[in-house]
């Protein structure tokens, strides 16, 4: 698995860190039912098998923040992006 | 048939024709008292338990290929109870005590051999580390000895001992801890299930779970709709996607473990050996291939199959331990889907939905814990109460903030 970094090519999978699914937005502590909205932001997970939108870093390049469009089951890349400015 | 030396004989004399097979291919019944997702080790020690300890024969295990064909058949075999928290210490132990009996249960031979796990560790602070968690586990009548590096060479003289980085100061052995057959254990507990009267039914995957007003009334699958009152999800990998179809969202990953297997040689590990300044294990099968491991690759996968910057570490892992290896060729790798929880532990629980009961989020730890597993399970299944050696495994421990994090790594699944 490569990943096309929008900065620096194609690279090798190694150069990268995942960080996991592109979750809910970080809930307002004020908000009433903050908590529970804070258990789901850490903790749970859509999980999706096919395609789905993962945060990763470009930790040995340009260690910039990626969104990356991939399948979970095939690990095909359909999209690698900008995280800054909401990886769009 | 009940095994024994006697029709070993009787068959080996008479050209092996009077064996027959050891459990049902069964069809699936309109409607059961319970039915289990997942015909794994765990899901199959389950269906053994409900049947035996708890008089629930009118049961199914469904299977979405052939039993054991999952995580059951990707793991490395090892058995041990060398934790550190109090909460996962006694679960663990009642593991390795049922495997200790598990051939006399099941009357099957599973083939544990408890050869001794040694963790080695190359610092202080990681021999003061394996102090704390030895003393832990004797806390908790598990075996523990704190090794010096003199005895660590007398079990393995092969080990890297001088390396200039990461010297071997000691290590952490549980002798009782050791290998399994990972798939005898698979058809022992199907054939102990089976002559309790468990439906095996394979190849018949869940593809819905069907709910009244909040509770389970029983599944869809590939061979038709199936009533039940109770319905326990044991299927590592896929937990995510099978709670999904009950509305639930789970604390869990899905990541890809990769395993490895060399060509066969003589006798050479003398149990399992772990590595402590990386991520790599090693023991050897009793065909002679070294079975190893390392970390999992550390993005969400499905695809039961993992990439090559994962291979490269374990094996600079392995060559960093033992540099004899190193002219080994290696024979097979494969990948095994497993779920990943925010913080390293397991969820034995019931959940949200009336009926549901959910066994999940082993990590990359299930094998070992395949008969407690199964046994708490089953417990729950059966009275809607937790067995006390789970009783810390709660789906709502992330939102009490009673956590079991074995690591200290915090909620970030594909660290654990």
């Amino acid at each position: 698995m490569r990943l096309p970094c929008p900065f620096c090519g194609p690279r090798d999978l190694a150069e990268f860190a995942c960080r996991g699914e592109v979750g809910p937005d970080r809930p307002d502590p004020a908000a009433p039912d903050a908590q529970a909205r804070f258990v789901d932001y850490l903790h749970d997970r859509t999980n999706p098998a096919g395609r789905d939108r993962e945060y990763w870093r470009h930790a040995a390049g340009c260690r910039r923040w990626l969104v990356v469009e991939r399948d979970t089951k095939t690990h095909e890349v359909f999209a690698v992006r900008l995280a800054q400015g909401g990886g769009s | 048939m009940r095994y024994s030396i006697f029709n070993l004989l009787a068959n080996g004399l008479t050209g092996n024709r009077g064996w027959t097979p050891a459990w049902r291919d069964a069809a699936p019944k309109a409607a059961y008292d319970a039915v289990i997702v997942g015909g794994g080790g765990h899901g199959l020690a389950a269906a053994y338990y409900l049947a035996k300890e708890y008089g629930l024969t009118n049961i199914a295990v469904l299977e979405k290929g052939w039993i054991g064909s999952g995580n059951a058949g990707r793991n490395t075999t090892i058995i041990r109870s060398n934790y550190l928290l109090d909460g996962n210490i006694p679960l663990y132990e009642q593991s390795m005590k049922l495997w200790e009996g598990l051939e006399q249960e099941l009357n099957y031979n599973a083939m544990v051999s408890q050869r001794g796990v040694l963790n080695l560790c190359h610092s202080d602070a990681q021999r003061d580390a394996f102090a704390r968690r030895g003393n832990a586990m004797r806390l908790h009548g598990v075996d523990a000895e704190l090794l010096d590096a003199a005895s660590v060479r007398r079990l393995a003289s092969f080990l890297n001992f001088d390396d200039a980085r990461f010297p071997i100061t000691g290590g952490l052995l549980q002798r009782r801890g050791g290998t399994a057959r990972h798939d005898a254990v698979v058809w022992g507990y199907a054939r102990g299930a089976d002559r309790r009267g468990v439906d095996i039914v394979q190849n018949c995957e869940v593809i819905g779970l069907r709910r009244e007003g909040g509770r389970i009334v029983g599944v869809e699958t590939s061979r038709g709709d199936i009533a039940a009152p109770k319905v326990g999800l044991s299927v590592a990998g896929n937990s995510s996607r099978l709670a999904q179809m009950a509305g639930l969202k789970l604390p869990i990953e899905s990541h890809v473990l990769q395993a490895f297997v060399s060509e066969a040689v003589k006798p050479l590990i003398p149990g399992v050996i772990t590595f402590g300044a990386g991520h790599f294990y090693i023991s050897q099968s009793d065909k002679g291939g070294l079975v190893f491991g390392g970390d999992i690759d550390g993005y969400n996968s499905y695809a039961q199959r993992g990439n090559l910057p994962t291979v490269e570490d374990v094996c600079e892992g392995g060559m960093a331990l033992m540099p004899m290896i190193g002219r080994l060729r290696l024979l097979r790798s494969w990948g095994g889907i497993v779920d990943m929880s925010p913080d390293g532990s397991p969820i034995i629980d019931a959940t949200p939905v009336d009926g549901l009961y959910l066994n999940a989020g082993w990590c990359y730890g299930g094998f070992k814990a395949t008969p407690a597993a199964g046994w708490c399970l089953a417990h729950l299944m059966a009275t809607g109460r937790p067995w006390p050696t789970a009783a810390a495994h709660r789906l709502d421990r992330f939102a009490t903030g009673r956590l079991l994090d074995e690591k200290g790594q915090g909620a970030q699944p594909n660290l654990h």
